[in-house]
């Protein structure tokens, strides 16, 4: 029969039908990941914690939320009140929504510098990008649905974008809010994409990007293929360790941290400094009021700084849009842009180093200036030429957007020409 | 690095045109305050409720402040009988627009937009001024609709066009000391009213992360003795 496994009882029952002991086999007690993962190791599994944190968090509030124009707001606040620890569900979402993006960002840096996006996790990569790509369409969809004037204001702007597209543009903007203005209609079709579309396709993309992974087997700080050096007998990788008990229980720590910081956030400080909450959203939509400075949440502020600093060619705002989207979408090309011949940034040369660093300042720099207006630094006196007259805080964020783009235009050239260092065999204990 | 440098240069010789900010008096309020929130329960339902509405708050979500049903509805039901409701108004938003200019807005959460030093401020911002259709203006909301409701209590202010500064010119029932603390109650009260469930949370919060660090603890020695044989 089709049972292999030599199990009996209740699981051999299971095994003869199912293959519930190989799945556990070849997933977790004898997938061997190498023993060297540090720090940056944890965010991948925390990644998948906060998505199910927010499916079950997104569950409750459902119950009780009203995709409803005129209803939204207070069903809200209803959560909020007098719905039985409707105020915690809620908190937990919505300091989910911004740390799933830290979780990510963290995520996204470790493959960056361990060169995880290499032959052969290519395909890793891409599935990836395009769970952040869609996280980031889950995330603004999730945010109009308080229907507060923030929601209601960054909803316009985002999709006003669409319009800036050469000829068809403007009916583009309008097949997408599915009425004149942001409406009751766009909130549902909104609500629509955010509790079923959207999460259905994330947690397809994020089983293949599992399964990829689990094909070739993870990367780790070295770089250094594990499966080239296995035990002659057992043909199990030497710097191999079985995922589960060994990195169930590390997680485990890296879990524990996490839900501390998340815990102080929920229940001491939900609203962040008005970064994971904003003031202005606790007043209702009002489509006749528009706020003095609309800004998104803090996670889209360094492409939107990249959207504001390209100025716009023949009265048109398309190149900023194009340039935001091409700053997400150029992440997907990495894994070919890299020439390098090692995988971990421990072998690269200076050159690669530095060229990481000046992306996380801009990355940094750019999410900064996205939160605030684009004056506050005031203007560059009139008398400089070229650059005389213009806001000084969209200079730098024109300087940190090339620097942004050169990054990436830049790899195949400084990759390249890097002087890396020779790989050693086997892993490197932290 | 030079770049880094003449930028900074750049910095200096540009000027600053931030938006000169608002000063706003630090409110002394303090949720754990009973007495206080409840002197300002009081002030807001026998002032504030006739023209701005609280929607989202419920009568009896006062027995969160220490009062009882039956104080609640001897004392502050006016409109109607039953403490589970929300306190909604009587006046239109359509009828309130045309009689101020501006549809009084909902205050439920208005310390969670404003800001409670902003409410403090303003609630002691108002100032005479015959230019305005109601005749008063605010200092901390310039040209505000919104009329001096208290001004029985305070008495009128007068706003000195050179300094910026307030001052009394009649005085009111109350003494200044009086109406600040007043206006502290009533800033306290919708503080409490913009998230009833605050100082609960804050006290759950503890015991949470009194859990999470045991369990921080618990698995930092659950990987130690698991990973004594990787070397």
């Amino acid at each position: 029969m089709a049972n292999t496994k030599n199990s009996t009882g209740v699981l051999g029952w299971i095994d003869e039908r199912f293959p519930l002991s190989s799945f556990i086999k070849n997933h977790l007690t004898e997938y061997y990941a190498p023993k060297n993962f540090n720090f940056w190791y944890f965010f991948g599994a925390l990644a998948l914690f906060v998505f199910i944190l927010q499916i079950l968090t997104g569950i409750f509030l459902t119950m009780h939320y009203k995709p409803n124009a005129a209803q939204a707001f207070a069903s809200v606040e209803y959560i909020m009140r007098d719905v039985s620890f409707g105020w915690l569900i809620r908190y937990m979402h919505s300091t989910g929504a911004s740390l799933f993006f830290v979780v990510i960002y963290m995520h996204m840096f470790r493959g960056l510098m361990y060169g995880s996006y290499q032959k052969p996790r290519e395909l890793i990569w891409l599935f990836g990008v395009s769970i952040f790509l869609l996280l980031m369409a889950e995330a603004f969809f999730g945010y109009l649905l308080p229907w507060g004037q923030m929601s209601y204001w960054g909803a316009q702007v985002i999709v006003n974008l669409f319009a800036t597209v050469p000829f068809i543009g403007p009916d583009l903007a309008e097949w997408v809010r599915g009425d004149y203005l942001v409406s009751d209609a766009t909130l549902n079709r909104f609500f629509a994409f955010h509790v079923i579309a959207l999460p259905l396709a994330l947690a397809g993309l994020i089983m293949t990007h599992l399964i990829a992974l689990h094909e070739v087997g993870s990367n780790n700080p070295d770089g250094i293929e594990i499966k080239l050096t296995k035990d002659k007998k057992t043909g199990i990788p030497l710097d191999g360790i079985p995922f589960h008990p060994y990195y169930t229980v590390k997680d485990l720590i890296g879990l524990s941290v996490f839900l501390i910081v998340f815990a102080s956030i929920v229940f001491f400080a939900p609203e962040m400094g008005g970064y994971f909450l904003e003031a202005n959203n606790f007043i209702p939509a009002n489509p006749l009021v528009t706020p003095d400075h609309i800004a998104p949440v803090w996670y889209f502020t360094p492409f939107y700084s990249i959207l504001r600093a390209v100025p716009p060619i023949l009265n048109s705002q398309f190149p900023g849009v194009a340039a935001m989207g091409l700053s997400v979408m150029i992440f997907y090309f990495v894994p070919w842009l890299d020439k390098s011949k090692v995988r971990s940034i421990r072998y690269k040369g200076i050159l690669y180093k530095k060229w990481l660093a000046s992306f996380v300042v801009s990355f940094i720099v750019l999410g900064y200036l996205g939160t605030v207006p684009s004056n506050i630094w005031g203007q560059l006196p009139s008398y400089i030429p070229l650059i005389g007259g213009i806001d000084f805080a969209t200079l730098v964020a024109r300087i940190f957007t090339i620097i942004y783009f050169l990054f990436f235009i830049l790899m195949p050239i400084y990759s390249k020409k890097d002087k890396t260092k020779p790989v050693p065999k086997r892993v490197v204990m932290p | 690095m030079k770049i880094l440098l003449s930028f900074l240069m750049l910095l200096s010789f540009c000027v600053n045109a931030a938006s000169d900010k608002m000063h706003l008096d630090k409110a002394p309020i303090d949720l754990s305050d009973k007495q206080s929130l409840q002197r300002g329960a009081r002030i807001f339902v026998n002032y504030c409720l006739n023209c701005h509405s609280a929607n989202y708050m419920r009568y009896n979500r006062l027995m969160d402040i220490g009062l009882t049903e039956n104080s609640i509805k001897e004392n502050l039901l006016f409109t109607s009988n039953k403490v589970g409701d929300t306190m909604s108004i009587a006046m239109s938003a359509d009828d309130s627009k045309e009689w101020f200019g501006a549809s009084p807005p909902d205050l439920t959460v208005v310390a969670r937009s404003r800001g409670v030093d902003w409410i403090y401020s303003y609630m002691r911002g108002f100032y005479r001024d015959k230019t305005r259709e109601m005749g008063w203006n605010n200092k901390v909301y310039l040209n505000s609709a919104m009329p001096h409701i208290l001004w029985e209590l305070q008495g009128e202010q007068t706003l000195d066009a050179n300094s910026g500064n307030l001052s009394l010119i009649k005085p009111g029932n109350l003494t200044e000391k009086e109406y600040d603390s007043l206006a502290a109650d009533l800033t306290n009260y919708l503080a409490f009213m913009s998230e009833p469930v605050k100082l609960k949370r804050q006290k759950i919060g503890l015991y949470v992360l009194g859990f999470l660090i045991l369990l921080l603890f618990l698995s930092v020695n659950l990987k130690r003795e698991f990973w004594r044989d990787i070397k």
